[in-house]
């Protein structure tokens, strides 16, 4: 069983369905016990940074997370829970995430040439870094394939972790990941038959020895 | 490099795809999942389905059938028409929509935009604006076009996107319909006055007409058209494959593992 962690940020309707398609099994919960339970375990969220920490925090849902990801459960952070899976981020001041992976989050503003449209929101291609096409999540895709963001931060000084960068007038993280845990900044529900790949993939993924 | 998406937009009357829709090879040539799953499956980028029902029956269909498209598809969703309230929101939201485009609603009371934004993010909210010339300036039109509201249409958008939208849908009432083109000196104005993604709709009859739209206007970020690809005198596919020999940065259909 897959679990989908609720925490009362964002849509997750989109993701359920899109679950649904690849016949993985998955639940949306807010409870400990089913986490502990589950296969794997899918981090969504969109919004802001700081408002969603503090809500994984105070349902006490980020300790039980990031225990079960460091015991080797396969986790999936998506778009802004992607984000959290990182020490810190810089929107709106400075917060504190799960420090799963290295690296702090950054306004694009700034990164990126200032002709480019914030936030970047449309299909950008992958390109694979540092074995990217070796991770489980992305061993049905190509490199070059197009997916759907919708961001105004991204993850930085997390070199070590990329899995996947993106164009965007400068080298954007577009996936990151270490081991059993895994992050993309993109939304894999609403990017067509690419998408569904990777989720597909990731809920055939294997725990961590 | 991030490509120009291709929107192909459904209005939705009573639960069904109006304007007589000709398929081929679809079962219902009028049901918009059908016809959702088709486009998703054959290249459009994104999804527009306008709900110009005015009855609470009807508006029971739009959600039912909106439902059922966003358990079917896979491609970013967004949902216009008669949108007024942050309730309206919600309940398409809660259907599976990722956008919201708002008109008649934010100019009857621009802060619905302001307070929808902050709700539920400006990535969520979509201006959508009906601009014709009216003694030579642009005017925002309401109620479908129907109704001069004798605003000045580009302050008024560079308005919505400060109070957060977070995106603009151009429709001009002068090339909508008339199929010789987008609206070219209209969209070029709104696309220098404001830094949010900008959607062209009204006036595109062939593939040669998004090639002019994009070329003329680098920073236009997406081509929007209902009947020409309905009724198959554009196709998706062979569009984009004209985009991408123009050298158009375009998602092509991906081959996989």
């Amino acid at each position: 069983m897959l679990a989908i962690v609720d925490y009362g940020v964002g849509n997750l309707f989109s993701l359920k369905s899109s679950l649904r398609a690849v016949h993985a099994d998955a639940v949306v919960t807010g409870d400990a016990d089913v986490l502990e339970k589950a296969d794997r375990i899918i981090l969504p969220g969109v919004g802001a940074f700081g408002d969603a920490a503090e809500k994984l925090r105070n349902t006490g849902l980020s300790k039980v997370v990031t225990a079960e990801a460091l015991n080797g459960k396969p986790l999936l952070g998506i778009c802004l829970g992607m984000q959290l899976l990182f020490e810190k981020s810089l929107e709106f001041g400075e917060h504190e995430g799960l420090g799963l992976l290295k690296g702090c989050v950054k306004p694009l503003a700034g990164y990126i040439p200032p002709e480019y449209k914030i936030p970047q929101i449309g299909w950008n291609a992958l390109s694979f870094k540092n074995g990217g096409e070796k991770s489980p999540i992305f061993s049905t895709i190509r490199n070059g394939t197009y997916v759907y963001f919708v961001h105004s931060f991204y993850a930085a000084d997390c070199e070590d972790s990329v899995l996947a960068t993106t164009d965007y007038g400068a080298e954007v993280t577009a996936a990151a990941g270490l081991g059993n845990v895994f992050g993309c900044q993109f939304h894999p529900e609403k990017s067509g038959d690419a998408g569904l790949r990777i989720l597909k993939a990731f809920s055939e993924t294997e725990r961590a020895p | 490099m991030i490509t120009k998406r291709i929107i192909p937009c459904l209005d939705v009357k009573d639960g069904r795809v109006v304007k007589g829709v000709n398929f081929a090879g679809l079962h219902d040539v009028s049901s918009p999942v059908e016809l959702a799953k088709y486009y998703s499956q054959n290249g459009a980028d994104e999804l527009v389905f306008y709900d110009i029902t005015a009855s609470a029956e009807g508006r029971r269909l739009f959600s039912e059938i909106l439902t059922e498209t966003a358990e079917s598809v896979f491609i970013p969703l967004t949902v216009g028409g008669g949108i007024s309230s942050l309730e309206d929101f919600d309940r398409v939201l809660k259907c599976g929509a990722d956008k919201v485009s708002v008109n008649s609603g934010a100019i009857r009371n621009p802060s619905l935009i302001e307070e929808a934004a902050e709700r539920y993010g400006s990535q969520c909210v979509v201006l959508s604006a009906d601009i014709k010339r009216v003694d030579g300036k642009f005017t925002v039109f309401s109620r479908g076009g129907r109704d001069n509201t004798g605003i000045e249409a580009i302050s008024w958008i560079k308005h919505c996107v400060d109070l957060g939208a977070g995106e603009v849908v151009v429709n001009s009432i002068d090339t909508d319909g008339v199929k010789q083109g987008f609206d070219i000196e209209l969209l070029d104005a709104v696309c220098k006055a404001v830094n949010v993604p900008v959607i062209a709709s009204g006036g595109a009859g062939c593939i040669g007409d998004f090639i002019t739209l994009f070329t003329r206007i680098p920073t236009i970020d997406a081509g929007l058209a209902a009947s020409i690809f309905h009724f198959h005198e554009v196709e998706i596919a062979d569009l984009k494959k004209r985009m991408a020999e123009e050298k158009i940065p375009v998602r092509l259909t991906e081959e996989y593992l």
